[in-house]
């Protein structure tokens, strides 16, 4: 694969990775995870303002996954996770990074790219209108999404939403989501 | 009409909505991945309250955390009640927050803003 896991986790300090995981992403896993970044939190106290935003962010990020991941291409080593996603969560100064990785197949990448665009050329003000404007204005779709979540990363955060596309064959890209959530003042 | 009462778990919100009393309580967590699936009965009880509302009716939000699909179906909730003070009926949300949460604080200010019905922001302050 394009961004290499196993790269990343030794280039970086690997002591700072609190929780890394690949497959399948269903409830279950989902509530282990929110479950077991929580109590390391609260274990290493963490002030309850971060705490809460790393949570938030966290469930978002996952019910993201779990509601608009693709199928895994047919070559691709798990064809047992219904639902394929990674998840990297690590502590860097003043924060948390949270990384989340999926397959796309090709016809959705522009719409999703679209997407992040128009989030990452907003101002927070106009972050929090687009929010409003789409819980107002979007009935929730047959998949389960809100479509919000983006939008409440980005407006939770403060920060910009760091992305990458990675070629996989040609119907497929893994999709890298790269989400700092700290505690220095946002403007 | 009966009450709606629901015990918390992990994911969901205990839930409290009392016809007699006319206060409604929606508390604690609400993350699940199936949020419309939970909601659903308590907008349907909701449509059936509206037909015969108290003269007031008093409306406690506190959550500690939420998720933007259950952000919906909140909304949902307060499409209803915001019919029932159209229809001259008293109806007052107190939205809580605990101290220094300015993202629960913003998220009820968001709410403010689209349902016109009085809201009061709470501080928890511990």
């Amino acid at each position: 694969m394009g961004f290499d896991i196993e790269n990343y986790l030794t280039d970086q300090s690997k002591k700072n990775v609190i929780l890394f995981y690949k497959g399948n992403v269903d409830s279950d896993v989902i509530n282990h995870v929110l479950d077991t970044v929580e109590d390391k939190m609260v274990q290493i106290n963490e002030q309850a303002k971060l705490r809460k935003k790393v949570y938030n962010v966290l469930v978002e990020s996952l019910q993201n996954l779990y509601h608009h991941v693709d199928k895994v291409p047919e070559d691709f080593e798990d064809q047992t996770s219904e639902k394929f996603g990674l998840l990297i969560v690590e502590k860097v100064d003043y924060g948390y990074k949270i990384i989340t990785g999926n397959f796309v197949h090709a016809d959705n990448i522009e719409k999703l790219e679209e997407k992040i665009k128009r989030i990452n050329r907003s101002s927070h003000e106009e972050i929090k209108e687009l929010y409003k404007f789409i819980l107002n204005h979007q009935r929730i779709s047959a998949k389960g999404g809100g479509g919000l979540g983006l939008v409440d990363i980005a407006r939770k955060t403060g920060n910009k939403l760091d992305y990458t596309f990675k070629r996989y064959n040609d119907k497929y890209s893994f999709f890298y989501l790269n989400i700092l959530v700290d505690e220095r003042e946002q403007v | 009409m009966e009450p709606i009462i629901i015990e918390g778990t992990p994911k969901t919100p205990t839930v409290k909505f009392d016809a007699i009393e006319g206060v409604f309580e929606i508390k604690g967590r609400s993350i699940p991945e199936n949020s419309v699936e939970f909601y659903k009965p308590l907008v349907d009880w909701l449509d059936t309250y509206k037909e015969t509302p108290l003269i007031k009716t008093v409306v406690n939000i506190r959550l500690e955390y939420f998720n933007t699909s259950s952000s919906k179906c909140i909304l949902d909730v307060f499409k209803k009640l915001e019919a029932i003070h159209k229809a001259k009926n008293e109806v007052e949300v107190n939205w809580y927050y605990e101290e220094d949460d300015e993202d629960m604080l913003e998220a009820g200010e968001d709410y403010e803003s689209i349902i016109r019905v009085p809201f009061k922001m709470i501080e928890i302050v511990e």
